[in-house]
């Protein structure tokens, strides 16, 4: 865990997020139709989900944890991961529903990607407040384990394969073509690959600020 | 003078039309111009603050934790 203390990943976070910044609005995009210049979300607005996927796992893995060894730290982590997850899930989702009203016509337009997004969030939003309706710690830690674990691979179910299924509009979903398709030149991927990395480190970075918040709030709270 | 101002007319009318064929919009027209680096800049500035402020932050950070 000594490496959420070094800063050179936390400098190539940011150099890479603002080298996808330049190049995801100066680099050739395809032109297709509907899409226009808003083929350029796929350089902000993924990565957003790309950075909450990371963070979760993260959440999950370090929820596993802490019902196999009990370490409270652990359940601090994965808390604190939920709690910065769900700053990019609500970034996801707004920048979603923008992009939904130019493309689509509406902010919301109940279309199946958006609705089970919505779900997912709610399942997050409740794991929050069942954590935080619990007063005896190890009793909350183990509950919130325990939820944490059921709640990732509903909220994968929900955002990555029901809309699949369906006829979402979203691009990817509904036989619809996703970026795969757009990229038939492939120079998108330049942009696209740097910020899939860069994002998930942001959001790395701000929660292990939270989790070493945490982590002296706790110290203090122990002497007390 | 009619024909002349008829033919002018529906000369008129074929460039209109050509001037509606254009490909996909794009923003083209707003590079050449050189205005899209504005904005650039404005992104890539609060984007910087916002990470120099996460750096002062983990600075803080870090001499509350060697005090604790």
């Amino acid at each position: 865990m000594k490496f959420i203390y070094k800063s050179w990943w936390k400098l190539l976070a940011v150099v890479m997020v603002i080298y996808t910044l330049i190049a995801g609005l100066l680099l050739h995009v395809p032109a297709l139709p509907i899409l226009h210049e808003t083929i350029r979300n796929l350089y902000f607005h993924v990565p957003m989900w790309m950075a909450m996927l990371v963070i979760f796992s993260i959440s999950v893995f370090y929820s596993i944890q802490y019902l196999r060894t009990g370490k409270e730290e652990y359940d601090l982590i994965a808390v604190e991961s939920v709690n910065t997850g769900v700053v990019f899930f609500i970034f996801g989702l707004v920048t979603g529903m923008i992009w939904a009203k130019y493309t689509w016509g509406d902010f919301w337009s109940n279309d199946p990607k958006q609705n089970s997004a919505a779900i997912a969030f709610l399942l997050y939003c409740a794991y929050l407040v069942l954590r935080n309706s619990i007063d005896e710690e190890q009793k909350r830690g183990k509950i919130s384990a325990v939820y944490n674990i059921f709640a990732f691979p509903i909220m994968i179910v929900l955002i990555f394969i029901l809309p699949r299924l369906t006829d979402s509009l979203h691009p990817g979903n509904g036989g619809n073509p996703a970026f795969g398709k757009y990229d038939l030149d492939s120079r998108m991927r330049i942009v696209l690959y740097p910020a899939f990395i860069a994002w998930p480190l942001i959001a790395v970075w701000i929660a292990t600020l939270r989790y070493r918040i945490r982590l002296i709030e706790n110290k203090r709270n122990t002497i007390e | 003078m009619k024909k002349i101002l008829l033919s002018l007319l529906l000369l008129f009318s074929a460039t209109l039309l050509y001037a509606q064929n254009n490909d996909v919009e794009m923003a083209d027209q707003m590079r050449s111009s050189g205005k899209i680096y504005v904005v650039i800049a404005t992104i890539v500035i609060i984007f910087i603050g916002l990470a120099i402020y996460l750096f002062t932050i983990d600075k803080r950070l870090k001499k509350i934790e060697r005090e604790n």
